[in-house]
């Protein structure tokens, strides 16, 4: 099988076409948003870091950056940097451009404020947009194909069937030749041991109890039961009971492949299969590890009704639970009939998500993209703001 | 019939409702050769869990095959199964602050 793909000097595939608008720091936000309102075919990603943090959260914002600059659905980049922000422009930028697309860059104090900047930052992003919507998208085999995996606003029937629906579509692209990634390291938490005995070697195994261990002691040392924060009120309403049960659900959407690697927050994992990127479970950080460890489409299950997108990345919301399909058309783009978590017809869910993730690579819009529900992102960091 | 609810795996002592499930109402289920009948003690909505057997006070929650949980009262068949009377064993900070 095969989609429509935007060939990228890296050798890469992406299934959109933007140019990126990207502030290397929470205080550039502005100026980038406004000039991906005034450039059609731009698009921006904002964050709320890059400066007064620490320095291990500084790295981590900085490669974060730099692959999702990397990102294959982008074919340019403009980095829009204040001056004074502690993340360096310049190792953003050559980073990038280590993937051979075009980067700009402008300095906001460097240039005189907000009205020069905009207008400096437009016509650069004009000038790459011009040349972005000149290239043409041809035929690609599926096996280029990276999904990233997501669940949010989970219920019980995230678990029952549209999680297992989700990770029956991701051994499919992997038995095709293709990778996917998959984070939400919190909702690991009881089902750790499931996933280690799935690691492609016993290193991986311990890698992936130790960044458990990691992200339960820093909800331990909050000195609370976490229980609220995850599960959450959501969740628990919607008859989840403990993180345990929440996590059991959650592993499902991997599928049953092996895992071959762990990868740091903001990193992006070579070659292909399966690999885990370390990330908490709150969309705007988990779906920004994903578009920066390279997804070019977000399969994304919902019991009762996540509505974000990515700026770049089409997020495919799927639901089996039907009042949140029928009350939610905003928000949802597909139906898997509860009763599908029998495994006789999982399978036949998985076919009928991966043949939709086909339809949405090759131009398909989904619903976050038409409705532009996609500002809400962030940079996942650890450390205190200083 | 309609699927009224579902069990995961015969190791489980709870089922998971698939439809909004009045008191009263008997509910027949069954896992690799293991039948049960079910009355429902309360109404279970969409999603939750109840109780397949006598579960007692302090006794694993068991579901997917796995421990999800620990009773924190006696539970009876056919009761609802939540975090009024399970609690979890991960990330409890507040656990850890009684111990220091």
């Amino acid at each position: 099988m095969s989609f429509l793909g935007y060939p990228r000097p890296d050798g890469s595939f992406g299934v959109r076409n933007y140019v990126g608008i990207i502030p290397t720091v929470a205080c550039a936000c502005d100026v980038a948003h406004w000039i991906s309102n005034q450039v059609r075919g731009s698009v921006a990603f904002l964050h709320h870091q890059g400066c007064c943090q620490t320095k291990p959260d500084l790295d981590v914002v900085t490669h974060t950056l730099i692959s999702l600059g990397r990102n294959p659905n982008l074919a340019s980049v403009l980095l829009v940097s204040l001056g004074c922000e502690s993340i360096s422009l310049d190792e953003v930028a050559d980073g990038i451009a280590q993937s051979r697309k075009p980067v700009e860059k402008i300095v906001i104090q460097k240039l005189g404020g907000a009205s020069p900047a905009l207008a400096e930052g437009s016509r650069l992003a004009r000038q790459l947009a011009v040349k972005v919507s000149a290239m043409l998208h041809s035929e690609v085999d599926d096996s280029e194909l990276r999904f990233g995996i997501k669940c949010g606003a989970s219920d019980t029937t995230s678990g029952l069937a549209s999680n297992p629906a989700i990770g029956a579509a991701v051994d499919l692209l992997i038995e095709k030749g293709g990778s996917c990634v998959f984070g939400e390291t919190t909702e690991f938490i009881g089902a750790e041991h499931i996933l280690a005995q799935r690691a492609a070697s016993p290193e991986v195994g311990r890698r992936i109890l130790e960044i458990v261990d990691r992200m339960e002691k820093r909800a331990i040392a909050m000195g609370v039961d976490m229980r609220g924060g995850q599960p959450t009120k959501g969740n628990i309403a919607g008859g989840l009971t403990t993180i345990e049960e929440k996590s059991l659900g959650a592993i499902a959407k991997g599928g049953t492949k092996p895992i071959q690697d762990v990868y740091e927050y903001g990193e992006r994992p070579q070659g292909k299969g399966l690999f885990i990127v370390d990330s908490p479970g709150r969309e705007p950080e988990a779906l920004t590890a994903l578009a920066a460890a390279g997804a070019q489409i977000i399969l994304f299950s919902t019991g009762r009704g996540a509505p974000q997108g990515f700026p770049f990345v089409p997020v495919i919301k799927i639901t089996a639970n039907p009042i949140t399909y029928q009350y939610l058309p905003d928000h949802m783009d597909l139906y898997i009939d509860i009763n599908s978590g029998a495994s006789h017809t999982l399978k036949k869910a998985g076919q009928t998500i991966y043949e939709e993730a086909l339809k949405i690579a090759s131009g398909k819009k989904t619903m976050a993209e038409i409705t532009g529900y996609s500002t809400a992102t962030d940079i996942y960091t650890i450390g205190p703001v200083i | 019939m309609t699927i009224k609810a579902v069990i995961l795996n015969a190791r489980d002592n709870v089922a998971t409702a698939v439809a909004d499930l009045e008191r009263g109402i008997k509910v027949e289920l069954g896992a690799e050769g293991k039948g049960f009948t079910v009355e429902l003690k309360v109404p279970v909505p969409l999603g939750h869990k109840f109780s397949l057997c006598h579960i007692d006070n302090g006794s694993n929650i068991i579901k997917y095959g796995e421990v999800i949980g620990n009773a924190t009262k006696t539970i009876e068949p056919g009761e609802h199964v939540h975090i009024h009377n399970v609690v979890s064993a991960r990330g409890r900070g507040d656990l850890s602050r009684e111990e220091t």
